[in-house]
C-alpha cells in the first residue's frame, strides 16, 4: 500500500506548466522533495491535498482518491504543515488546543501539550510574538497532536537554526518508526534531507527529474575529477553533466557507464541536483 | 504455552542485549551502507558474538536507531538471507540461522592455502626469504 500516489497528474498556471507527474511514497518512508524556487514543489502539495485541482491524471492519499466523498476521512489521518505558519494572530498554544480539539476527532491535547513543552513554547504568548522557529515548531505539533499516518511538510525546516531543525529531524525519524507512518518532506536544505529519507525526488520546472532511493543515488552516480586530454576517454552517455575550471574537468558521471580505472567520487545528493539541473538548463 | 514463548522472547533480547552489538556505519565510506551493515552482521555471526535463534534488532528498529534508510536496512537483511546466515519468521522477526561455522571455516582456510601457495611462487622467483615475508605480514597487520 502506498501513502501517496500521483498518477500522469497534470496541472499547468499560464506559463508553468507540471506535466504527467507520477510519484509514489510507499508506506512507512520518509520522503525528501526538492527542487528550485518555482519548481513545483508547493503545487505538488496542494494537488495533494486537493487545493488546487488537477486537470488530469488521479492522486491517491493513503489509497483514497482526493476527490472522492472519503477523502474528508483521509484528511483526519494527514498532519500538514506549511511554509507560512497559518494561525490567526491572537492566539496563543491554549486558544489552539481549544479550537483544534473540535476540529480533529483524534485530537490529543495531552500530546500537543507534551510538545508545546518539548519546544519550550510559551503557553501564554500570543502567536504575533512567536520568532519564526516557534510558528513552525507550533504548527509541527499542532500535525502531529491529531495522531497522523502521513505528514506533509512544505519547507518545515526552513529558516530554523541547525539545532532546532536536528531535533525536529529526530522527532520526524521516530515518526516513521511505526509501520504505518509516512512522511513527505520539501526543503532546500539538501543536508536534512540526506539525513533522514528514504527517497529523494527532485523536481525541475515542473518536471519530476527522478524519484529515487537515496542510498542507490550514491550507488548509480560519482564524481569525476580528470585532465582535459583524459576527459576525451570517457564515454558520451556515462556523463550527465561537467564543470571546467581551466585546469580540470569535473564531471557527474554514471557508475555502470564508466570503463574500469577510473577514480569516481562519491556525488552527494546536492551534487547530483546542481548538475542535472545544469544540464537540463 | 504462551509463557513459554514470552520467556523465550525476552532471553533472546537479553542475549543480543548482552552481547553487546555493535553496528558502525561510515557515511565516508566507499562501500554502500547496505554492504556495510551486511558485513558487520555477517562477522558477528561467524565469529559467534551472535549464535543460531539470535533475534536481529527489526529492520525498522535498527533504521531509524542508526538513522539510516528503511530500504537500506532491509536489502542488508534480504542478501543475509539469501545467503542463509539468518531466517524471517513473518511476524516474529528475524533470527540468526544455523550455519555452519566449522563448513565456513573450513573453506577460508583452503583460500588461504591457494593464496598462500601463490605468494610464495612469487617470492621464489625473485628470492624473498620467509623472514621477510612475515616481516611484511607483521607490517600490514600492525596498520590495520
Amino acid at each position: 500500500m502506498y501513502a501517496i500516489e500521483m498518477n500522469h497528474v497534470k496541472k499547468t498556471y499560464g506559463a508553468f506548466a507540471m506535466n504527467d507527474l507520477n510519484l509514489v511514497l510507499p508506506m512507512g518512508c520518509i520522503m525528501g522533495l526538492v527542487g528550485e524556487n518555482g519548481a513545483g514543489k508547493t503545487t505538488a502539495i496542494e494537488l495533494l491535498m486537493h487545493a488546487v485541482k488537477k486537470e488530469e491524471g488521479d492522486i491517491k492519499i493513503l489509497g483514497v482518491d482526493n476527490e472522492s466523498t472519503d477523502f474528508l476521512q483521509v484528511k483526519e489521518e494527514v498532519g500538514v504543515v506549511l511554509d507560512e505558519p497559518y494561525f490567526p494572530e491572537v492566539l496563543n498554544a491554549v486558544n489552539v488546543n481549544s479550537i483544534m480539539k473540535r476540529t480533529y476527532k483524534n485530537w490529543k491535547e495531552e500530546e500537543f501539550f507534551a510538545y508545546v513543552e518539548k519546544f519550550h513554547i510559551d503557553k501564554k504568548k500570543k502567536f504575533k510574538d512567536y520568532s519564526k522557529g516557534m510558528k513552525m515548531k507550533l504548527s509541527i505539533a499542532a500535525a502531529l497532536s491529531h495522531n497522523p499516518k502521513l505528514l506533509i511538510l512544505d519547507e518545515a525546516t526552513s529558516g530554523l537554526d541547525p539545532i532546532a531543525r536536528e531535533e525536529l529531524l529526530d522527532l520526524f525519524n521516530e515518526f516513521t518508526r511505526e509501520e504505518d507512518h509516512s512522511v513527505l518532506i520539501s526543503s532546500h536544505i539538501i543536508s536534512d534531507l540526506e539525513k533522514i529519507c528514504d527517497y529523494v525526488a527532485f523536481l525541475h520546472r515542473g518536471t519530476l527529474k527522478f524519484c529515487e532511493e537515496k542510498d542507490m543515488l550514491h550507488e548509480i552516480y560519482g564524481i569525476l575529477h580528470v585532465g582535459m586530454k583524459e576527459a576525451e576517454d570517457i564515454p558520451k552517455e556515462a556523463v550527465i553533466g561537467v564543470r571546467d575550471n581551466g585546469y580540470s574537468r569535473e564531471m557527474l558521471v554514471k557508475r555502470d557507464l564508466m570503463p574500469k580505472g577510473f577514480e569516481v567520487e562519491r556525488a552527494g545528493i546536492e551534487d547530483i541536483i546542481l548538475y542535472m539541473a545544469k544540464e537540463g538548463a | 504455552m504462551l509463557t513459554k514463548a514470552f520467556l523465550l522472547y525476552i532471553l533472546n533480547i537479553n542475549s543480543i542485549g548482552g552481547k553487546n552489538l555493535e553496528i558502525i556505519i561510515k557515511n565516508s565510506s566507499e562501500r554502500p551502507i547496505y554492504e556495510q551493515i551486511y558485513v558487520q552482521i555477517k562477522d558477528m555471526i561467524l565469529t559467534g558474538v551472535l549464535s543460531e535463534g539470535d533475534m536481529l534488532p527489526s529492520i525498522r528498529g535498527l533504521a531509524k536507531d542508526l538513522r539510516i534508510s528503511v530500504i537500506t536496512t532491509k536489502r542488508a537483511y534480504d542478501e543475509l538471507e539469501r545467503d542463509g546466515f539468518v531466517n524471517t519468521v513473518a511476524g516474529k522477526g528475524c533470527f540468526v540461522a544455523g550455519t555452519n561455522r566449522e563448513l565456513i571455516r573450513e573453506e577460508n582456510l583452503k583460500k588461504i592455502e591457494v593464496h598462500m601457495n601463490e605468494i610464495r611462487k612469487l617470492a621464489k622467483s625473485c628470492g624473498i626469504t620467509g623472514e621477510t615475508l612475515i616481516e611484511m605480514f607483521r607490517l600490514l597487520e600492525s596498520e590495520e
